[in-house]
C-alpha cells in the first residue's frame, strides 16, 4: 500500500519538475528541474519494479545500522578532495588571475567558486563527516538500532541532492548572496524535509536507548541538529519571485537582514562546525586513546556554557556598520567570555590523554586528533581576539579572517574529521588495523605543514594589507591605493596556494590508504603497535 | 508598552536572570555531593555496546 502512495507522490515530482523545465525562467532552475525530474523518475521506476513483489525480511533488531555510515564515510572522503581541490583552485586564481579563464567566465571564475569551495568543505565534507558520525555515535553510545528504518538511507541520499542542487545552483549562478547561505530557496525548502528527518532519526533513536544516560556527545550533536533548523529557516525567510524561478526577496532588509544573516553564520560556526564536532571530540578521542574522556563533569559544564554563549556572538561580524554599537558591544563581550567553555572542552580533549601520552609517539592517528585540538584551542583563542572592536579595526575585511577560519576549518574540523575516519573505517569494513600508519603519518605532517604555511602567510599578508589601508601621510591623505596592497600580497598568495597542494596531498593520501584499508587489510604492518618514528 | 521595548527589557531582565540561574543550577547539578560515581559510569557508556544493540535484558536502569 505505502508503495502506491509512494508512486503517486514520485510521479506528480516528476510531472511538476516537467512543467519546471518547460517554464523556467532562468538556467540554474531549469538545471535543477531537471535533476529532480531524474531523481524523482529514476526512483518511480525503481519503485514500480519492487511494487506487490514479496516483502523482505525487515532490518535485524539485533544489529547496528552500518551501511548508511558506511556510504557517509566515503562520502566525506569524496566531497572532502573535490572542495580541497576546488579551494587549492581559487587560491591560485586569487594569486594568477589567468586562471580565471576566458572560456570559463560566467562559471568558473573566482566569484562563483569560492561559494561553491566554502559550501563544499563545510557542507558536503563536513556535513557528511557529521551525518555519518552521529548515526556511528548516537547507536553505540544508545546501545540501539537507527530509529525509523530506511529513512536514515533518506537522510543521507537528501542530503547528496541538497549538495548537488547548492553546487549546480552556484555555478549558474542562483545565489542569494548571504554567506554560507547561498542557496535559493527551493533548494532550502528542501534541506528543510531533509534536516526534519534528520532530527527525528537522530532523536528516535535517543528515545528508544538502552542506556539510562545521554552520553555528551549525543548532547552536542542534538544541539548541533537542533539549532542548525532553527538558524536555516530564519536566515533563509524569503518570497520567491515566481514558483517557475530560482529568484528570491529577502523578508528582513537593510540592517536587520545584515544581523539576521551574521546571526546565521556565526552560529553555523559555533554550532555545525563547533558543537558537532565537539561530538565527534568527545567520542573518538576516548575511543582511539582507550581512557574515558578526563573529566565527565568538565564536560556537562562545557556543553551548557557553549550553548548559552554561543549564539549571542554574532554581532561581531558587524563592527563599524549601521548595527547599534550596544549590540556590536554585546557581541564582543560574548566573545570574549566564550574564552572560557572554549578552553575548558580544550583542556577536557587533551587531558583525556593524561597518563597516555605515549601514545602519540606511536598512534599517528591520535596524534592527528590532538592537533586538532591543538588547533581547536588556537582558533577559538583568536576568534574573540579578532572580535575585539579595536583589533577588528585592523583585521576586518583583510586576509586575516580568511587565515582564521582556515585555521579552524582546516585544523580543528579537517583534523579531527579524518581522525574519526581512520577510526571508523577498520570498523566499519571490520579491518583488523589501517593499512598503512606511515602514510597516516604522511597525512599527517603534509596537513600540518599546510595549515601552517596557509595560516602564517595569511597573518603576514593581512595585517600588512590592514595597516597599509590605514596609512596616511602628513598631509592626511592615503598613501596606498587598493591596487598596492594586491601587488604586495603576491608571495603570501602563492604560498598560501602551496599549503593548498600540500593539504590536497595529504587527503589524496588518506583516500588511498583507506581504499587498501577496505581492500588489502589485514596487510603489511605487523600490528599497531609497531613504532613509527615520530619524525 | 509597545512590545519592541516589553520584549527588550525583559529579555535583558527577567530572562537573562532565568538563564543564569539555570546555568548555575547547571553547575551545582553536575557537583552535587555522590554523583562522582554516576559521572564515572557515563563517562565509560563508549566502552559497552561496541558491536551490537543491547537487548531488553541487558538495558541498564
Amino acid at each position: 500500500m505505502s508503495n502506491y502512495i509512494k508512486l503517486i507522490a514520485l510521479g506528480l515530482i516528476t510531472l511538476v519538475a516537467m512543467i519546471g523545465i518547460n517554464y523556467a525562467r532562468d538556467t540554474a532552475y531549469m538545471v535543477h528541474a531537471i535533476i529532480v525530474m531524474l531523481v524523482a523518475g529514476g526512483l518511480f521506476l525503481h519503485t514500480v519494479r519492487r511494487t506487490d513483489e514479496p516483502a523482505m525480511a525487515g532490518a535485524p533488531q539485533n544489529e547496528y545500522f552500518d551501511s548508511v555510515v558506511r556510504a557517509g564515510v566515503i562520502a566525506t572522503a569524496f566531497w572532502g578532495v573535490v572542495g580541497f581541490l576546488v579551494g587549492t583552485f581559487i587560491a591560485f586564481q586569487l594569486a594568477f588571475p589567468q586562471l580565471n579563464f576566458d572560456w570559463l567566465h560566467g562559471y568558473g571564475n573566482f566569484g562563483r567558486l569560492r561559494p561553491l569551495h566554502t559550501s563544499a568543505v563545510i557542507f558536503a565534507f563536513g556535513g557528511n563527516a557529521l551525518i555519518a558520525t552521529s548515526f556511528f555515535v548516537v547507536q553505540r553510545t544508545s546501545a540501539a538500532r537507527l530509529w525509523g528504518g530506511n529513512l536514515a538511507w533518506f537522510v543521507f541520499w537528501g542530503y547528496q541532492l541538497f549538495i548537488v542542487l547548492a553546487a549546480t545552483g552556484y555555478l549558474l549562478g542562483a545565489t542569494q548572496s548571504k554567506e554560507y547561505a547561498e542557496p535559493e530557496w527551493h533548494v532550502d525548502l528542501w534541506l528543510t524535509i531533509v534536516w526534519v528527518a534528520y532530527l527525528a532519526v537522530f532523536l528516535g533513536t535517543l528515545i528508544k536507548r538502552k542506556e539510562p544516560h545521554i552520553y555528551v556527545a549525543n548532547w552536542f550533536y542534538l544541539a548541533f541538529i537542533i539549532t542548525v533548523a532553527m538558524l536555516h529557516v530564519v536566515n533563509n525567510l524569503s518570497i520567491p519571485v515566481s514558483f517557475w524561478g530560482s529568484r528570491s526577496i529577502q523578508l528582513f532588509s537593510g540592517v536587520q537582514d545584515a544581523m539576521t544573516q551574521w546571526w546565521y553564520g556565526h552560529n553555523a560556526v559555533g554550532f555545525f562546525l563547533t558543537a558537532g564536532f565537539l561530538g565527534m571530540m568527545y567520542y573518538f578521542v576516548p575511543k582511539q586513546a582507550e581512557r574515558p574522556v578526563y573529566s565527565y563533569k568538565l564536560s556537562i559544564i562545557h556543553f551548557w556554557a557553549l550553548i548559552f554563549l554561543y549564539i549571542w556572538a554574532g554581532p561581531h561580524h558587524l563592527h563599524y556598520t549601521a548595527l547599534p554599537d550596544w549590540a556590536s558591544t554585546l557581541g564582543m563581550v560574548f566573545s570574549i567570555v566564550l574564552w572560557m567553555p572554549s578552553w575548558g572542552g580544550m583542556i577536557n580533549g587533551l587531558m583525556t590523554l593524561s597518563g597516555a601520552w605515549d601514545k602519540l609517539r606511536t598512534d599517528p592517528v591520535i596524534r592527528m586528533m590532538v592537533i586538532s585540538i591543538g588547533f581547536y584551542g588556537m582558533s577559538t583563542f583568536e576568534g574573540p581576539m579578532m572580535s575585539i572592536r579595536a583589533v577588528n579595526s585592523l583585521s576586518h575585511y583583510t586576509d586575516w579572517t580568511i587565515g582564521h577560519v582556515h585555521s579552524g576549518a582546516l585544523g580543528w574540523n579537517g583534523m579531527i574529521t579524518f581522525g574519526a575516519l581512520y577510526y571508523l573505517v577498520p570498523v566499519l569494513w571490520k579491518r583488523e588495523r589501517l593499512y598503512s600508519l606511515q602514510l597516516v603519518s604522511w597525512h599527517f605532517w603534509l596537513a600540518t605543514i599546510g595549515i601552517v604555511l596557509y595560516a602564517a602567510s595569511m597573518w603576514v599578508t593581512g595585517i600588512m594589507e590592514g595597516l597599509m589601508w590605514r596609512e596616511v601621510d602628513a598631509n592626511g591623505f592615503l598613501v596606498n591605493s587598493f591596487a598596492d596592497t594586491v601587488a604586495a600580497k603576491f608571495p603570501m598568495y602563492v604560498v598560501r596556494g602551496l599549503g593548498g597542494v600540500l593539504f590536497l596531498t595529504g587527503s589524496i593520501i588518506m583516500c588511498y590508504n583507506l581504499w587498501m584499508t577496505v581492500k588489502r587489510s589485514p596487510a603489511k604492518e605487523a600490528s599497531l603497535a609497531a613504532a613509527v618514528p615520530a619524525e | 508598552m509597545e512590545e519592541y521595548t516589553f520584549l527588550r527589557q525583559f529579555a535583558d531582565s527577567w530572562m537573562l536572570l532565568l538563564l543564569f540561574a539555570v546555568f548555575v543550577g547547571v553547575v551545582f547539578w553536575v557537583f552535587r555531593p555522590g554523583s562522582s560515581k554516576t559521572h564515572t559510569d557515563s563517562a565509560n557508556i563508549p566502552f559497552r555496546n561496541e558491536d551490537k544493540p543491547a537487548t531488553s535484558k541487558e538495558a541498564r536502569k
